[in-house]
């Protein structure tokens, strides 16, 4: 090869199309030239069409079956993995909502039976009932779990029922109508009985709790 | 067709399988055709093509939907062809050129079972030839002048299948052009 290296080094970028205007009409001045070059240059492009007719082949009959049965199957734990992997936060979420539901149902189980009420000295206690007796006021708020309330006289505050009702108090009295107006919450009444109210009240005093700060 | 593959390859993601038999079915020829180059065995091809769609079903969770399937596809069985090629154990195939002699493998000893008329028979064979001379090439040439006007990737695709910079591309593929050029320049 006579000829300089600077044009072959040209004529390998222009066949990668990767050439300047400039260098591209260099080129082209030189192979109008030069025999040699103009050999060489036509020679390259022949051996890029025989490549590109080089043998086409198929893969072997049954070549996607082969794979597919050779495949491995997706075990369940494989199948869990993948789909935790992708939902991250959903994972997370089931998690703690999971722990929130153990733990509060906990709270909940424990002395299901036994009756809870606030500390109000004017509260009357009858078995499973909690009275408000006609007549008395009583002050703050009055909670009762377990059990029943009845208010005959008034209660100034909020009332929360967990797992119980309010007492009707004309079913109560056999009077009847006698005290029906006397009865009343100067706040507001709130009966919690399913476990999933109770979960609510939870998670709702929890967010009251994190906006009032 | 890109299109195609991308729809496949998310519902492979999400867990389909016979989705994945599509994506395969659509790229075995070529992919069996690329590790045949590579390796010059139909045997090994046949073991590596089916590997390295093994090995992306199983890790299609590390293939990023916004590239180009293919050119990961081609990277995993480029992959697997070097390292099979590296490992070889210096046995005999039928493929392997005889000692001594130019361009004879031991399908040349063998009695052709077809025969051909005419024109037919000269065209497939200069095929075979081409075929022949490019598997000569020392196979970090071979396998950028394949990937380049065989299965057509741009060079930068070529430098990401290979993980070779760009530069040092362009060099083998101006090589490989010449090695060839040499080899097919009296046919």
């Amino acid at each position: 090869m006579s000829c300089n290296e600077k044009y072959i080094k040209r004529m390998h970028d222009y066949l990668d199309g990767d050439i300047s205007a400039e260098d591209e009409s260099l080129l082209r001045r030189h192979l109008e030239d030069c025999e040699d070059c103009q050999k060489h240059f036509h020679e390259l492009n022949r051996t890029i069409t025989l490549i590109r007719s080089a043998e086409r082949m198929e893969a072997p009959v049954g070549f996607t079956e082969n794979v597919m049965r050779k495949l491995p199957t997706e075990k369940k734990s494989v199948k869990y993995k993948r789909w935790f992997k992708r939902h991250p936060i959903l994972v997370a979420a089931a998690i703690f909502f999971l722990l929130m539901i153990g733990s509060l149902s906990s709270t909940f189980n424990q002395g299901t039976d036994q009756l809870v009420v606030s500390t109000q000295e004017e509260l009357v206690i009858d078995g499973d009932t909690v009275i408000v007796p006609a007549g008395v006021t009583v002050p703050g708020d009055v909670y009762v779990k377990n059990g029943d309330l009845l208010v005959l006289g008034t209660v100034d505050g909020n009332v929360t029922l967990f797992n119980g009702e309010l007492l009707d108090s004309d079913s109560q009295l056999d009077g009847g109508n006698l005290m029906a107006s006397a009865g009343g919450v100067n706040g507001d009444l709130e009966t919690v009985d399913q476990t999933f109210e109770w979960i609510w009240y939870h998670v709702k005093n929890f967010f009251k709790g994190l906006f009032s700060f | 067709m890109e299109q195609f593959i991308k729809k496949k390859i998310i519902q492979v993601k999400k867990g389909d399988q016979s989705a994945f038999s599509d994506v395969v079915a659509f790229y075995q020829d070529k992919i069996y055709q690329h590790c045949y180059r590579m390796l010059g065995n139909r045997h090994e091809a046949e073991d590596m093509a089916q590997e390295a769609f093994i090995r992306a079903f199983v890790n299609i969770d590390s293939f990023d939907e916004n590239r180009k399937f293919s050119t990961w596809l081609y990277r995993i069985a480029t992959n697997l062809t070097i390292d099979r090629m590296r490992k070889r154990k210096p046995d005999y195939h039928l493929d392997a050129e005889i000692k001594g002699t130019e361009g004879l493998d031991m399908y040349s000893q063998l009695a052709s079972t077809e025969r051909l008329p005419g024109e037919e028979v000269e065209s497939r064979d200069l095929q075979r030839y081409i075929h022949h001379e490019i598997s000569q090439l020392p196979s970090k040439y071979r396998s950028i002048i394949m990937l380049r006007y065989l299965e057509e990737f741009s060079l930068k695709e070529i430098s990401e299948i290979l993980d070779v910079p760009l530069g040092t591309v362009k060099t083998r593929i101006h090589r490989g052009r010449e090695a060839l050029r040499k080899r097919l320049r009296h046919v």
